[in-house]
């Protein structure tokens, strides 16, 4: 992994505009190496937006977003969002040779879906998975590429119990091995936030 | 190179599996061909005359037809935002995409079209050239195509709008298209050929500019 002690994200007096509404106006963040921050607000309150614009699909109308990465910041990080970026009626194991070869890397697949509890679903089309089950596979994009910026748009949706255990340990283990990640929250995940930054 | 085979490899095996919907243009192509001539009737010149220009029409409509859903999928389940952090640039991923439709719906109407254009009166000698030209022709739809598939993605129901932003784009390769299928490889093919690359290669560019404005 290409990970350096030396990851950090910064925005800068960050403002975002949806169409005539302003969401938020100079939000200024900091997040390191080995950080996990929990985005909070209400319904509306533009946590997806603000994800969005940190993984560059959307422009801020001000301020500024910086990355102190080693690679480009579309290869330096992960988005997972509301939607799991599936096809009905692709097989589990196609998604995850999709996306290996979609992020350029080799990794062990069988681990991957084995960690996540996908070994005895791989055969099956997507479309016949519950939803906790297709949540279960998106996440698996964040094993098969390893990248050291996760932005994770409520990542806990629909999974079960041990679904959200699971996700806080993926976390833990990635802020152990150097990353960061970002995930906007109604309910705390298992590790400990560093921080939270809250939309009014 | 493997995010292009990977994107190839999925979305040409997404478009014949169910609901892909790759052998509904086929049908129409092969439908549209097998009416002219009843409604036509036997009279050979007439036939003769109108045939390849139909035929080209029909070739032009499969595409129209398959293109609509092309980027929109991708943009609602969620799988644009990761093409978005490929480790490939945009404008490969949306190259393969029409490599992979090309070789869906292009390639087996160019190879439909030879039994096509013998049904329709062509000359035995002319259906290599028609063969080919459809081929080529079929990119050149298929790039202009990307383009208005990208524009339109997050339309519902856009079919009627990606029709009027491409088919201006659809009528030079038409024109030169059925100049070949009457006079064979000549500079009407040169003029296809090079209308086709131009298409394929800006359709590319435009349609992953298209495509990132989408992802807001």
């Amino acid at each position: 992994m290409a990970e350096g002690d030396n990851i950090a994200l910064r925005a800068d007096k960050l403002a975002i505009r949806r169409g005539a509404r302003e969401l938020f106006h100079d939000l200024s963040f900091v997040v390191r190496a080995g950080e996990y921050v929990e985005v909070r607000g209400a319904n509306g309150a533009g946590k997806t937006s603000l994800l969005r614009a940190l993984a560059g699909f959307l422009k801020p109308s001000a301020g500024q977003i910086h990355f102190d990465a080693a690679e480009e910041p579309a290869l330096a990080l992960h988005y997972l969002g509301h939607l799991n970026g599936l096809k009905g009626s692709a097989s589990v194991s196609a998604h995850l040779r999709y996306w290996s070869g979609l992020f350029g890397v080799s990794s062990s697949l069988e681990q991957s879906a084995a960690r996540l509890g996908l070994m005895a679903l791989r055969d099956l089309p997507a479309r016949v998975l519950s939803q906790g089950q297709q949540r279960r596979l998106a996440l698996a994009r964040l094993l098969i590429a390893p990248r050291p910026i996760w932005l994770l748009d409520e990542p806990a949706a629909s999974l079960d119990g041990a679904g959200r255990t699971l996700i806080g340990e993926l976390v833990d283990s990635h802020r152990q091995r150097g990353g960061l990640a970002i995930a906007a929250v109604h309910e705390p995940l298992g590790p400990t936030a560093h921080a939270s930054v809250i939309l009014a | 190179m493997s995010a292009f085979w990977s994107t190839f490899k999925r979305d040409f095996a997404l478009m014949w599996s169910a609901g892909g919907g790759v052998v509904a243009p086929l049908g129409f192509f092969l439908g549209a061909a097998a009416l002219v001539p009843l409604a036509m009737g036997p009279a050979h010149d007439a036939l003769a005359a109108a045939g390849p220009p139909l035929l080209w029409v029909a070739a032009a409509f499969a595409v129209l037809a398959t293109i609509e859903r092309l980027f929109q999928a991708d943009l609602e389940d969620g799988s644009l935002d990761q093409m978005l952090l490929s480790s490939a640039p945009l404008e490969l991923i949306v190259l393969a995409k029409g490599l992979a439709l090309w070789c869906a719906i292009g390639a087996p109407i160019a190879l439909a079209a030879a039994p096509v254009a013998i049904a329709l009166q062509a000359s035995p000698s002319l259906v290599p050239a028609i063969v080919v030209s459809v081929a080529l022709g079929m990119g050149g739809f298929v790039g202009a195509g990307l383009t208005g598939a990208a524009l339109t993605a997050s339309v519902k129901r856009g079919s009627v709008l990606i029709a009027l932003i491409v088919m201006p784009f659809f009528a030079p390769p038409i024109i030169f298209g059925s100049a070949v299928a009457s006079s064979g490889f000549g500079a009407a093919f040169l003029l296809l050929a090079g209308c086709a690359l131009a298409y394929l290669v800006l359709g590319t560019f435009a349609a992953a500019a298209a495509l990132r404005l989408q992802a807001e």
